[in-house]
C-alpha cells in the first residue's frame, strides 16, 4: 500500500512541473528569438546600442547571481572583475599591437584573469560573513580603483584607448550584439545547471545556514570560492567585450561603483537567488536607466532616481518580481482550490485509492496496511505557502 | 557500519571559564549513550569539539581508533560522525526533498560538476528516510513552513541521508510534545537495532532513561559518573550535580569532588 500512497502526489507534483517547465522553455524560445530579430527589425545604432546594453547587464546580473544569488553572499565588488576585463584586453591590444578583428582574440585572457583576481580576492573575503563580507568586497573594490589610477601600465587618469575598428557605421553594432547575446544565454544556461545541480544546492544550503552545511559534509570555501571564480569569469569576458565596444577604458568607468549598485538592485528586483528574476531585472532597468540618462542631462539626477528606485524594491518587493508574482499565483490557485473543498477532497481520495498497483479494494485492506495510504490522502498540505516558483 | 567514538583528557577553556577539564569518556559500538549534566557542564562544547566545531585546549577524539582532533566539520561527516543542534536548524528555504540532498554524497556514475543533485538513489533514499520519520507528505514544500516538532524529525533524517555511524543528537526532546517524543525514541531504537550507534544530550530524564544503555554524568566540565541507567539514577554525585542535594550542609564544590 506505502508505495502507491507515495507514488500520487509524486505523479501529481511531477505533472505541474513539467507543464510548467514546458511553459517556461517555450516563452524562452520566443524571448531568444525576439532579441535574435532585434537588429533586423531595429537596424537603428541607437537601437542596437540599447539593446547590447541590456544585454550585457542580463548577462553580468545573471553571472552576479550565481555567486551572490545563491550563496547569500552579497558582492558590491564585481566590478573589479569587469574592469580586470576591461583593461585585459585593453593592456593586450596595445603592448601586442593588435587592431582590428583580432582584439576579440583577446576575450578568452580578459575570462581568465578575472577569475585569476577572484582567487586571492575570495581567499581573503570569503573569510567573514554577512555585513562583514560586503564592507570588505567594497573595499577591494576601492583598491583596484586605485591601483587603475596610479599604475603607469593602466594609464592612470587617462586610461586606454582601444584600436579602430573599419566597421560599416549602419551594422558595426551587429556583432558586439549578437556575441553578448550568446553569452548572456550561455550564462542562464549555466545558472540554470548550477541552480539543480549538487554545486548549487550546496550554495543554497550555504546561504540559508552555512554552519548546519558544515555538519553535512559541504565544504563552504570550496563551494563559495568556486561560485566566485566562475561568476568573475563570466564578468570578465563581458568587460572585455564592453571595452572595445565603447572603445576606451578609465579608473572611474572601469571600477565603477555604480556597476555593482546596478547588479544588485537588478537582482533584487528580479528575484535574488531565481534563475532568470536577475536577467528580467537587468532587461527592465536597464533601458529604463539609459532613457532617463538621455532624458535628464544632469547625472546625477539619474541617479538619484536609481536610488529612489532601489529603496522602492526593498520597501515593497523585498524578495523580487518572480517570487513576489509566483506567490501570487499560488496563493491565487489555493484560494479557488479552497472554494471548491469537497470537490477536490472527493478528487484526492479516489487518486489515492485509484492509484493503488494491485487494485485491491480499499476495504478489503486490513487497517494497519491501509493507514499510511490514507494519512496521506488526507494530510493537510501546505500548499498556500509553497515557494513561488524560484526558478 | 558503526565505530567506537572516544575521547581522552579533553579540556577547553573560553576566557576565564573552563568549560572541560580533562574529559574523557566512551561512547561504545552500537550503544545508544546518554550525556547528561545540569546548564552549563560542557555537553554541547563536548559535541562541538568531538564534530570539528572547536578545537580543544588539549586532549583527542578518536572515530574507530583513529585520532580525528582538530579536523574540520565537513571532514569529520565524511567520516561517519553526523549531528544535529541545541537550537534545531534546517535550510527553511529548501525544499525537504532538497535538505535531505545537501548531506548525499556526490555519486559516483554520474561525475559531472553540473549533473542534477541526487542520483534516482539518493532521491530514493532521501523519500525514505521522510517516510521513516513520518513527514514524506510535505517533501516538495519549503522545509520553512514546517512546524517546530516536524523540524526536529527533518533534521534528524538529514543527518541520517548518508549513513552515518554514529549520531550525535543534542536535545533530540527539547520542547517537542510527548507524541512525538515517543515517536523519536521508537525511530532512534530502530535506527540502532540497524547498527547505528547514538551519543544523546537530553535534559528529559524519562526519556534517557528509557532509551539509553550507557548514561554519562558531565559537571563542570569532568565525567563525574558513567554506567547503565538504573545505576545512573540512584548515584548520589549525579543526583548531588542535579539537584544540588548537597548545597545545604555543604558548598558544592565539595560535593562535585567527593
Amino acid at each position: 500500500m506505502t508505495p502507491s500512497a507515495v507514488r500520487s502526489p509524486a505523479r501529481l507534483s511531477a505533472g505541474v512541473k513539467g507543464h510548467r517547465t514546458l511553459l517556461t522553455s517555450g516563452g524562452l524560445v520566443v524571448l531568444l528569438a525576439v532579441f535574435a530579430v532585434f537588429p533586423l527589425v531595429f537596424p537603428n545604432p541607437l537601437a542596437t546600442t540599447y539593446g547590447f546594453d541590456a544585454l550585457i547587464f542580463i548577462a553580468a546580473a545573471s553571472a552576479w547571481n550565481i555567486f551572490s544569488g545563491y550563496s547569500g553572499y552579497l558582492s558590491l565588488g564585481h566590478a573589479v572583475f569587469f574592469g580586470s576585463g576591461m583593461y585585459t584586453v585593453a593592456i593586450g591590444a596595445k603592448d601586442w599591437k593588435l587592431s582590428g578583428d583580432t582584439v576579440f582574440a583577446l576575450l578568452p585572457l580578459a575570462a581568465i584573469v578575472a577569475a585569476a583576481v577572484a582567487v586571492p580576492v575570495g581567499l581573503v573575503a570569503l573569510r567573514v560573513r554577512r555585513h562583514t563580507f560586503v564592507v570588505i568586497t567594497i573595499a577591494i573594490f576601492f583598491i583596484f580603483q586605485l591601483m587603475a589610477f596610479n599604475f603607469s601600465f593602466t594609464g592612470g587618469t587617462v586610461g586606454i584607448d582601444a584600436p579602430i575598428l573599419n566597421w560599416a557605421p549602419g551594422t558595426y553594432n551587429d556583432p558586439f550584439y549578437y556575441l553578448a547575446m550568446v553569452i548572456a544565454a550561455v550564462t542562464l544556461a549555466l545558472s540554470w545547471l548550477i541552480r539543480r545541480s549538487r554545486f548549487g544546492l550546496h550554495l543554497r544550503a550555504i546561504r540559508d545556514d552555512e554552519d548546519r552545511a558544515r555538519s553535512l559534509g559541504v565544504h563552504p570555501m570550496r563551494a563559495k570560492l568556486g561560485a566566485l571564480v566562475l561568476s568573475a569569469l563570466i564578468t570578465g569576458l563581458l568587460g572585455g567585450l564592453w571595452y572595445y565596444f565603447i572603445a576606451a577604458v578609465h579608473p572611474q568607468s572601469a571600477f565603477d561603483p555604480l556597476f555593482d549598485l546596478q547588479l544588485a538592485l537588478m537582482g533584487f528586483f528580479g528575484g535574488l537567488g531565481t534563475v532568470f528574476g536577475p536577467a528580467l531585472g537587468a532587461l527592465i532597468l536597464e533601458p529604463v536607466q539609459q532613457w532617463l540618462t538621455v532624458q535628464f542631462t544632469n547625472d546625477y539626477l539619474s541617479e538619484i532616481l536609481l536610488g529612489a528606485v532601489f529603496l522602492l524594491v526593498i520597501i515593497f518587493l523585498p524578495r523580487g518580481v518572480l517570487p513576489t508574482l509566483g506567490e501570487r499565483i499560488t496563493s491565487l490557485r489555493s484560494r479557488s482550490r479552497d472554494r471548491s473543498v469537497p470537490v477536490t477532497t472527493a478528487d484526492g481520495g479516489a487518486v489515492a485509492e485509484g492509484a493503488a498497483p494491485d487494485g485491491a479494494p480499499p476495504d478489503g485492506t486490513p487497517p494497519d496496511m491501509a493507514a499510511p495510504g490514507t494519512s496521506t490522502a488526507s494530510a493537510p498540505r501546505p500548499a498556500g505557502r509553497r515557494e513561488g516558483t524560484p526558478s | 557500519m558503526t565505530a567506537e567514538l572516544r575521547t581522552e583528557g579533553i579540556s577547553k577553556a573560553f576566557g576565564g571559564v573552563q568549560a572541560l577539564d580533562d574529559c574523557s569518556l566512551t561512547v561504545a559500538e552500537g550503544s545508544i549513550t546518554g550525556l547528561i549534566g545540569p546548564n552549563g557542564s560542557g555537553k554541547t562544547t563536548l559535541f562541538n569539539i568531538m564534530t570539528g566545531y572547536e578545537r580543544p585546549d588539549s586532549g583527542a577524539v578518536y572515530l574507530a581508533g583513529q585520532d580525528i582532533t582538530g579536523e574540520s566539520a565537513q571532514k569529520v561527516f565524511g567520516r561517519g560522525l553526523g549531528r544535529t543542534f541545541q537550537l534545531t536548524r534546517i535550510f527553511p528555504r529548501l525544499t525537504l526533498l532538497e535538505n535531505m540532498l545537501v548531506a548525499a554524497k556526490p555519486s559516483r556514475e554520474r561525475g559531472s560538476l553540473l549533473a542534477r543533485a541526487g542520483g534516482a538513489a539518493d532521491r530514493r533514499h532521501a523519500r525514505e528516510l521522510l517516510e521513516f520519520t513520518g513527514i514524506d507528505q510535505y517533501a516538495s514544500a519549503l522545509a520553512g513552513t514546517l512546524s517546530y516538532g516536524q523540524r526536529k524529525l527533518l533534521e534528524l533524517a538529514t543527518v541520517l541521508a548518508a549513513d552515518p555511524a554514529i549520531v550525535l543528537l543534542d536535545e533530540p526532546a527539547g520542547g517537542v510534545n510527548p507524541s512525538l517524543i515517543q515517536t523519536i525514541a521508537a525511530r532512534i531504537r530502530d535506527l540502532n537495532a540497524r547498527g547505528t550507534t547514538f551519543l544523546i544530550v537530553e535534559h528529559n530524564m524519562e526519556f534517557v532513561m528509557g532509551l539509553c544503555h550507557q548514561v554519562t554524568v558531565l559537571d563542570y566540565g569532568t565525567v563525574v559518573a558513567a554506567g547503565p541507567p538504573e545505576i545512573i539514577s540512584t548515584d548520589p554525585r549525579v543526583l548531588d550535580a542535579y539537584l544540588g542535594a548537597s548545597l545545604d550542609d555543604e558548598p558544592s564544590p565539595d560535593g562535585a569532588d567527593a
